[in-house]
């Protein structure tokens, strides 16, 4: 059937690539233990930012720079809220959801004077690169073909992470703080830095996954389009148990889910449908998905005076 | 022998509360000393401030003849003071060794290496003959091992002091014993070692000396040779102790029967393994066995909580095998459930609200139906208050900003309250001081001579013997074991407690 075919798998390569930036990005948050519902804004603050940024600087380096900053102001002001306010993460997460989606309409109105979508045919979008040796592998070649660098970067990431949390001692910290923060507080580790330095990083994933939005699949922002992409990588997240590998598996899942619902588009299968396709399976996913994914330790018991 | 550390005329004061008053505590080199006292004597509070989790109000602090202050624990730690805490403060998810390690962990170029800190484990365990697997998981560690991962972690932290609060209240008599050597191991390899505790065959076995806490003050300092448990017991408590009430004979009827009972999911190794157990009136049932094997199961299934796979539970004949928790309370089962926390209280409740639980469908403490009348009901929870002597500041107070004997003393007054007809009572003197328990203990006797049937599962082997009239020993979920109150010896309790047999 012509619906399964390389070029699928070539525009599932585009489709995963923001939602496995932001899953790694909800992972960081997990692993700290904050589960993070604050994504999906976060994405769309970062693709708003890497707009503006290449509309007045048009320099990409700086678009996507300022699309990972901006994301990552913002994690801090949720990191703010829930380490030194101690809010609740959830109510937290919701409400830099409202902000980013409130934010990003408006300043689109006042910056560009549109409504709905800005789009500017002088705008350069992320160039497309093919990886020098991967490409020639017969077949699968052409995944490594014409596609962003943040694609590239994003395929690393899962293997960058997984060295940083198993095998050097500050990963381990980090991964202790999720496991039982009590218990990390009373060695003397840094409980609150780390959580910060996190959820930072989370914030500048995200960034970069707005970047790919907004830049990489077309150069152009419209308001909300996350389309809850933000939510679906908070499922992969949990999906993938909050692991590197895992997290790249079930992003794949998505990316692949999304891929196809593009596709059956084009045969006549109404689009309202096949756009459900991607939700649908994270509706499925969460029947086999138990808690957070992480495995915590919050010790309720505290010893008694 | 020099003295290794100095707390002189330490004060700390809450308010208007003196938790500790003019404290003056000293401990030498190689010396075990133990801190005893009851529940809020201040003993804890004395501890956290030798380990800068608190400031001391007045007072000053000496660590080999230098003063010192301590604003947290790093600073402690640096000194070489370390402490094992009551609940373990532990990662369940990662190896023995990384455990031990974390904080301090051996790497090269930021990178961890798990090997080195394998076998760094390794040796320091052996140099201290603990036995002990770094690679193992701590979620798959018994209780006993768990508390030499963290007396391990202490030692790899470089402290030459270690503080142990209350380390015997989780650990079978076995392990206590397994324990015990460690610490005399550690002190004669030059370690000090305060131990915190409230039992005092313990302190006679292991400490060199002993302080004695009450109302925050220091009412006594022995050394070991000086002293008797008779003599320590009142220091503590500032009386002389109660004998237990006598028992009255009973010869009731079966009360409650539990028949072939097997809980557990299919396919895996049962919890319970046909269980049978009578309990009769006027009779107190003690279960021993190391906690895990099954007592827990046994509780719930009685009370309704889990399903059962198969058999029966029954009360005078009648089975209760399909009925509802409540329905089985409105029966007569009341239960002292053996984690307060859990199962036994709601934390953000008020001391008040949490007293009424299970009182509130009762029509003498409803105004109309279904209106409950607190006016009514206060009377009570006032009594309960008095009889236990339970700390608090007012009725409204939230009960988790009590301390953790004065929680378990208001349980345990409120399903007492209930005058029912089957009790079971899980852990009733877990964490409360000496007199709290002598009263829980008058408490349980009485309601035996009254004629209720009492099941009574504990992990304190006096208590067991002190209480029951006949004694069931579960091991790996089956009752291994029965011994009449008169034929019960500890040694024999614990063999079958440890999976071995008893030729009678």
């Amino acid at each position: 059937m012509e619906l399964f075919d390389l070029s699928l798998l070539h525009s599932t390569m585009r489709m995963f690539t923001p939602i496995l930036l932001a899953a790694l990005g909800g992972l960081l948050c997990a692993r700290v233990g904050v589960f993070n519902v604050g994504l999906e804004g976060l994405v769309l603050i970062g693709a708003f930012s890497a707009i503006v940024g290449n509309y007045f600087t048009d320099n990409l380096i700086v678009a996507v720079t300022v699309a990972m900053l901006s994301g990552m102001i913002f994690s801090f002001l949720l990191a703010f809220m829930t380490i030194q306010l101690k809010a609740n993460e959830i109510v937290v997460g919701i409400a830099i959801n409202f902000l980013a989606l409130g934010l990003t309409t408006f300043l689109l109105r006042t910056i560009f004077d549109v409504k709905g979508a800005f789009y500017d045919s002088s705008m350069r979008g992320l160039p497309r690169v093919d990886v020098p040796l991967l490409s020639d592998i017969p077949a699968v070649g052409v995944l490594f073909q014409s596609q962003t660098p943040l694609v590239y970067v994003a395929l690393a990431l899962p293997f960058v992470l997984y060295f940083f949390l198993y095998k050097t001692v500050a990963g381990f910290r980090l991964l202790s703080v999720g496991y039982n923060q009590a218990a990390a507080n009373s060695l003397g580790i840094r409980t609150n830095a780390i959580k910060y330095g996190a959820l930072g990083l989370s914030g500048l994933l995200c960034g970069l996954a707005g970047a790919q939005l907004s830049l990489g699949q077309v150069t152009m922002f419209s308001e909300g389009m996350t389309a809850g992409r933000g939510f679906v990588a908070l499922v992969a997240t949990m999906l993938g148990q909050s692991h590197p590998f895992g997290v790249l598996g079930a992003s794949f899942l998505f990316g692949l889910a999304d891929a196809i619902s593009t596709r059956l588009q084009s045969i006549s299968i109404p689009t309202q449908l096949t756009s459900m396709l991607p939700y649908i399976l994270t509706l499925l996913v969460m029947f086999f998905v138990r808690g957070r994914g992480v495995e915590t330790n919050y010790s309720n018991e505290q010893s008694s005076r | 022998m020099s003295e290794r550390i100095l707390m002189k005329n330490v004060t700390k004061k809450y308010g208007d509360f003196y938790a500790n008053n003019e404290i003056t505590f000293s401990l030498q080199d190689a010396e075990i000393h133990a801190i005893i006292g009851e529940n809020g004597a201040g003993k804890t509070t004395l501890m956290r401030i030798l380990y800068g989790l608190e400031e001391q109000t007045s007072g000053s602090l000496y660590v080999n003849g230098k003063p010192v202050r301590f604003s947290s624990p790093t600073e402690a730690i640096k000194r070489g003071i370390g402490m094992v805490h009551q609940h373990f403060m532990l990662f369940p998810h990662l190896t023995v060794a990384e455990n031990i390690v974390i904080g301090h962990e051996p790497s090269s170029a930021g990178l961890f290496n798990r090997k080195k800190a394998v076998s760094q484990v390794k040796e320091l365990a052996a140099s201290y003959k603990m036995t002990i697997d770094p690679t193992k998981k701590v979620k798959h560690c018994s209780v006993g091992e768990q508390q030499r991962i963290e007396i391990l972690k202490v030692l790899y932290q470089g402290a030459e002091t270690i503080i142990l609060d209350e380390p015997t209240a989780v650990l079978t008599p076995h392990e206590v014993k397994g324990l015990m050597d460690t610490l005399k191991l550690l002190a004669t390899s030059g370690k000090s070692i305060i131990i915190i505790t409230h039992k005092l065959k313990e302190v006679m076995a292991c400490a060199n000396r002993i302080t004695v806490l009450r109302n925050g003050e220091v009412t006594g300092s022995r050394h070991v040779d000086e002293t008797s448990e008779d003599e320590l017991a009142t220091l503590m408590v500032g009386r002389d102790l109660k004998e237990v009430p006598p028992r009255a004979a009973q010869n009731g009827a079966t009360h409650l029967e539990v028949k072939n009972v097997v809980v557990g999911e299919k396919g895996e190794k049962p919890t319970l393994h046909h269980v049978s157990l009578q309990v009769k009136q006027g009779e107190i049932v003690g279960i021993a066995g190391v906690s895990g094997n099954g007592q827990s199961e046994l509780i719930q299934a009685i009370t309704g909580l889990i399903p059962i796979e198969s058999g029966d539970v029954t009360m005078d004949g009648e089975s209760v095998n399909e009925l509802t928790v409540y329905e089985r309370r409105q029966k007569g089962i009341s239960h002292i459930p053996e984690d307060r926390y859990q199962w036994g209280i709601a934390k953000s409740a008020s001391v008040a609200e949490n007293a009424l639980m299970g009182y509130q469908y009762i029509d003498a403490y409803q105004s109309v139906r279904g209106v409950i009348n607190r006016r009514r009901f206060r009377p009570l929870v006032t009594k309960w208050i008095e009889q236990f002597a339970i700390k608090t500041n007012s009725l409204q107070q939230q009960i988790d900003q009590l301390s953790g004997g004065n929680i378990q003393k208001l349980v345990v007054a409120r399903e007492l309250g209930h005058e029912s007809s089957f009790l079971i009572a899980a852990e009733p003197t877990r964490g409360v001081d000496i007199g709290a328990m002598e009263r829980i203990h008058e408490a349980l006797i009485e309601r035996r001579n009254e004629g209720a049937s009492i099941l009574l599962v504990s992990s304190e082997l006096s208590e067991i013997r002190t209480l029951s009239d006949r004694i069931v020993v579960m091991f790996e979920g089956k009752i291994v074991g029965e011994l009449s109150r008169d034929e019960a010896t500890e040694e024999k309790i614990s063999i079958l407690m440890a999976g071995g047999t008893v030729h009678a």
